[in-house]
């Protein structure tokens, strides 16, 4: 019963608590017993640093309040009260986003043990629907890199091969939806942190429209990128995550005054036969051949070959302003950061470091706070937006990174006059190695992993990434990625369905019919890797 | 160490002084510029505060319109274009009263520029002040340094940090350079942050009270070569907070300008610090063009765009000028030229206006706003206007006297119970059985035993020393506790010894 529960997905899990087929309480119970029996063990009880000797997926398993809300939820749908659609079902939010009576880290040192004293307008907009929170998901910390090896707190696996990089910065939260861990998990997505990480582990993710669902709440990492969006194992679930979440917030400025409706209901019109007729799908020349893996060109080809077939009018568009866009974007990226993140100072709340020589001065414990309190990759983007923004330099480099975003912009606004949708990879590979990209060398290496995914951040537009297979020489997942007009963040789930229909269909069950025994393949590494040993598997 | 300095005189002789000033005025907004924490003056430490306010991980800052309202306003009474479209940005630095080191501030787009101000001198004279911008900004909480000796950061054991004013909605003014003031810089100093204090109480968008730092002035100072067209180098001296230090601190700075140049010497760009007690200013930081801030656009505001028929709207409703008002109400109350300057330094325009619309005298109305309740304010040392007198009272009192229900000197007693919240005048007389005693038959009983206790007295008036009658009038009003009619009790005394 157990194994059934977390293998359905979050609008079957819905029905079945509606239908009073289980209860939340058993659904929630499910999915912490398979997050015990994935997540593994602390590798050094000293330190917390080192992770866990399986996906390390959490960095915190809210048990006692989710079985809690559960049970609030039975005994409401036992008294007959009118409950939202996902009540009782449960979700894991990214440790980015701030929660009430749960730790929130950002996975850094610099927030080890801060309580948050307020929720996040998309936490509370959870507890209105009453749908129970497993925990809150490893990352990269402050969100910054595509591994979620940057975490302070150890890495996350990727449930397909354990050895593997789950995609970041939302590795947490993408690996937890693949490996039924939870049905549903919160992202957020400055530069793809949703979308790479769903493509790498064969799941779903959504980057809505810039304004769509609130910041308030969200750790700020770069704030005119940032969106918080929804993961799932399918379409329609995202939909019906984006659907609570999203909306207007007046305590967000950049808000959006559209209503969240109607993502669902495209989901499943775009999965109804004839769905996809007449829809004209730009494929984005600039977003594939050099640099791509050939597993991951073919099942895209294959993807739009599908889409042609179901009656899309399939046609190539150019974006020339796109190369630059990755510069432009680790520019004003990085200016933000280092603005954004220089409340972090031990002053008012988390972690406060002493210099060493006790001679102190408020100048001395800022800075030997930050020392302690950052990673690398925290430091080294923070350098990099100071400089970016010095006197001087702002024209040379925020200015005309600025520019470039317009250009991009641009080029979404010309690509949109002949097409309703673009579509692109995900992310040029499949999952690599833990440990193989060595940024200290050259960060370039892994800032390229975001080829595809940036544009949409700078251009604020919405984009989905979802599952188009299995890479035939790795056999691991490839992501394929539509991207929509701001504000149409329905056709993306229209076209989404679709496609994922048409996929199911052809490969004759979904993607994760192939999922490996994540439970086997956690025994085995933790049987291998006795404590002390644990280098290997990391590196 | 203090810094050498000419005369006056001497510096006048010699130089042409150009002025400017950066002006920040605290809005009486409910709640803060970005935040709905309340924006209270002397709250508990720390009290007046959300996470917004505090900075604390994930929070996003929201404009207070009330707030761009309070801009549009001021920036059309300085005369100045409102922008269609306005920007915040960060101003980026690491310093613990400001919660998020950095400070969101309108940087290159103000909601307000190119507008003018005309003073007034002391003797009248106008002159009108150039504003180059108007622009909104959120002020940074208050530290207090703990165990050094001189109450700054250096030298102090610990700091403490109080965020309530972290976040209170500012305006800041600032003036083009000011040319042709000559010896007259000093009192166009007072006169010009007198006159900006004047106009934002008028406007009603300030508590406009220097004491508690609601307006806050920094001087620029620097000095050319009598008849030269370049600017020297300039000095920026910090909060200078009260209208008296305004005026000094610029002629300090003539005149320590004027002893560096005179000796060969050059001024530092610099940020300086008045000091009331020595009277003089002292070296702050270095401050030069290369002071980076790192300003960016604020990713998370909007444009500020007024719409333009609300800010005809807004401009249609602007109350009367000040200087325009003054002139009116001078004319129609017929003051000479010190009573009016002492009534507007004081404070009290509005309180007289108020009484004399609502019946009094405008001779009344100054006797008791100047008299007894700016006594009892400054004993009590509160604003005249938080004594708790209204104009009302003040009418009432009148009444009451025209009654001869109650003499001055009643009056003022009553004024002392309705500052102590006894309530109103008529409440008072009768609560406190004030009332002048006007039954004959009390006050001759008080006139025998007087006259009784002093024969001599009785005797010398009725030898035709009438003006003794005096010393038999004390004792009937002592008798009555001051509440019989001097007046009745002489017109009785002299009644009864037959000299009337």
């Amino acid at each position: 019963m157990t194994q059934n529960i977390v293998e359905l997905t979050a609008a079957e899990l819905a029905q079945k608590l509606a239908d009073r087929e289980i209860t939340s309480v058993e659904a929630v119970q499910a999915h912490l017993d398979r997050i015990s029996a994935t997540d593994g063990e602390p590798l050094d009880a000293g330190s917390r640093s080192a992770g866990r000797s399986g996906l390390n997926a959490f960095l915190h398993v809210n048990t006692e309040e989710a079985l809690t809300v559960a049970a609030e939820v039975d005994a409401a749908r036992d008294r007959g009260e009118e409950l939202h659609e996902l009540a009782g079902v449960p979700i894991a939010v990214k440790d980015l986003i701030v929660t009430k009576g749960q730790p929130t880290t950002a996975a850094s040192k610099m927030l080890e043990g801060w309580m948050s004293p307020y929720d996040g307008t998309v936490t509370q907009r959870l507890r209105a629907a009453r749908m129970p929170m497993l925990g809150k998901t490893n990352l990269d910390e402050f969100a910054m890199g595509s591994t979620t090896e940057h975490s302070a707190f150890g890495v996350t696996r990727n449930p397909w091969d354990l050895s593997r990089i789950p995609g970041g910065s939302g590795g947490g939260s993408a690996a937890a939806v693949a490996s039924f861990q939870a049905p549903l998990a919160l992202g957020t997505d400055t530069g793809g942190s949703i979308r790479q990480p769903a493509a790498v582990t064969g799941s779903v993710g959504v980057k809505p429209t810039y304004g769509s669902v609130s910041r308030y709440g969200v750790i700020a990492m770069a704030s005119s990128l940032d969106q918080v969006g929804p993961c799932s194992r399918t379409v329609l679930d995202s939909a019906l995550l984006h659907e609570v979440v999203g909306g207007h917030d007046p305590q967000d400025s950049t808000s959006l005054t559209d209503p969240a409706t109607g993502y669902a209901a495209a989901a499943r019109a775009g999965a109804a036969e004839g769905g996809l007729k007449g829809l004209r799908v730009g494929v984005l020349k600039d977003l594939t051949g050099e640099g791509f893996q050939a597993g991951v060109e073919q099942r895209f080809r294959e993807a739009v070959e599908l889409l042609r077939e179901a009656g899309a009018e399939v046609v190539e568009v150019e974006t020339p302003n796109f190369r630059y866009a990755l510069g432009a974007y680790y520019l004003i990226m990085s200016s933000e950061v280092s603005s954004n993140l220089a409340k972090y100072d031990g002053v008012r709340f988390g972690r406060r470091t002493l210099p060493d020589d006790g001679h102190l001065t408020i100048e001395r414990v800022m800075a030997a706070t930050r020392a302690a309190g950052f990673g690398p990759e925290v430091k080294r983007r923070t350098i990099l937006g100071t400089y970016a923004l010095s006197a001087g330099y702002y024209d040379a480099y925020y200015g005309s990174a600025q520019k470039v975003r317009t250009l991009v912009q641009r080029d979404f606004k010309a690509a949109f006059e002949t097409c309703d949708v673009l579509v692109s990879p995900t992310s040029p590979t499949t999952a690599f190695p833990l440990g193989s990209v060595d940024e200290h060398a050259d960060p370039m290496e892994m800032y390229l992993n975001d080829i595809a995914t940036i544009p949409t951040n700078l251009a604020g537009v919405p984009a989905i990434s979802l599952p188009a297979g299995l890479a035939p020489e790795d056999g691991l997942p490839v992501g394929v990625q539509f991207m929509a007009p701001a504000r149409q963040d329905a056709r993306l789930y229209h076209v989404g369905g679709g496609l994922e229909a048409l996929l199911t269909q052809a490969n004759g069950g979904p993607i994760w019919k192939d999922l490996p025994d994540v439970v086997r393949a956690v025994q085995d590494l933790s049987d291998a890797n006795v404590p002390g040993a644990t280098e290997g598997a990391a590196r | 160490m203090s810094d050498a300095t000419l005369s006056f005189e001497e510096a006048m002789e010699n130089f042409d002084p150009v002025l400017g000033f950066e002006v920040h005025v605290e809005l009486n907004t409910k709640t803060k510029m970005f935040d709905a924490a309340p924006n209270e003056f002397g709250d508990v430490p720390n009290s007046n505060t959300t996470p917004v306010s505090l900075g604390l991980p994930g929070v996003l800052p929201v404009v207070n319109k009330k707030a761009v309202e309070s801009a549009v306003r001021l920036g059309l009474a300085l005369n100045c274009s409102i922008a269609p479209v306005s920007h915040f940005a960060r101003k980026n630095y690491f310093y613990p009263d400001t919660p998020k080191n950095f400070q969101t501030s309108q940087y290159d787009e103000p909601i307000a520029f190119d507008g003018e101000i005309t003073i007034e001198l002391e003797d009248g004279t106008p002159f009108t002040i150039e504003i180059e911008r108007a622009h909104m900004e959120e002020d940074a909480g208050k530290l207090t340094h703990k165990g050094g000796a001189t109450g700054r950061i250096q030298g102090a054991e610990f700091s403490l940090v109080d965020y309530n004013r972290a976040g209170v909605p500012l305006i800041e003014i600032v003036t083009k350079p000011i040319v042709g003031a000559g010896d007259r810089a000093p009192e166009l100093a007072r006169a010009y942050v007198t006159a900006i204090r004047e106009l934002v109480k008028s406007l009603g968008i300030s508590d406009a009270r220097m004491e508690r730092g609601n307006v806050r002035c920094d001087a620029n100072v620097s000095l050319m070569p009598k008849g030269a067209e370049v600017f020297g180098t300039r000095s920026e001296t910090k909060n200078v907070n009260s209208l008296r230090a305004v005026e000094r601190a610029v002629r300090y700075e003539i005149q320590r300008h004027a002893a560096v140049l005179s000796s060969g010497g050059s001024i530092v760009q610099e940020t300086r610090h008045w000091h009331e007690d020595t009277r003089s200013t002292t070296s702050g930081r270095p401050k030069s063009d290369a002071d980076d801030y790192r300003y960016f656009p604020e990713p998370d505001l909007v444009p500020v765009m007024p719409d333009p028929a609300w800010i005809e709207q807004l401009r249609a409703e602007l109350p009367e000028p000040p200087a325009e008002r003054r002139k009116k109400l001078k004319a129609e109350w017929g003051y000479s030229d010190e009573e009016f300057r002492d009534v507007v330094n004081a404070g009290v325009l509005d309180e007289i206006e108020s009484t004399v619309a609502a019946g009094a005298g405008a001779g009344a109305a100054r006797k008791w706003w100047m008299g007894e309740i700016a006594r009892l304010a400054n004993v009590k040392g509160v604003e005249i206007a938080e004594l708790g007198v209204t104009p009302a009272h003040v009418v009432e009192i009148e009444s009451l006297i025209g009654a001869k229900t109650i003499n001055d000197k009643i009056a003022k007693q009553v004024i002392g119970h309705i500052a102590d919240g006894e309530g109103g005048p008529a409440q008072i007389v009768e609560a406190r059985s004030l009332a002048v005693v006007s039954d004959d038959g009390v006050l001759i009983t008080a006139i025998d035993d007087a006259m009784a206790q002093m024969p001599d007295v009785v005797a010398k008036v009725q030898g035709g020393k009438v003006q003794a009658v005096g010393a038999l009038i004390g004792p009937v009003m002592k008798a009555t506790r001051g509440q019989a009619d001097a007046g009745r009790v002489r017109e009785l005394i002299l009644e009864k010894l037959g000299v009337s």
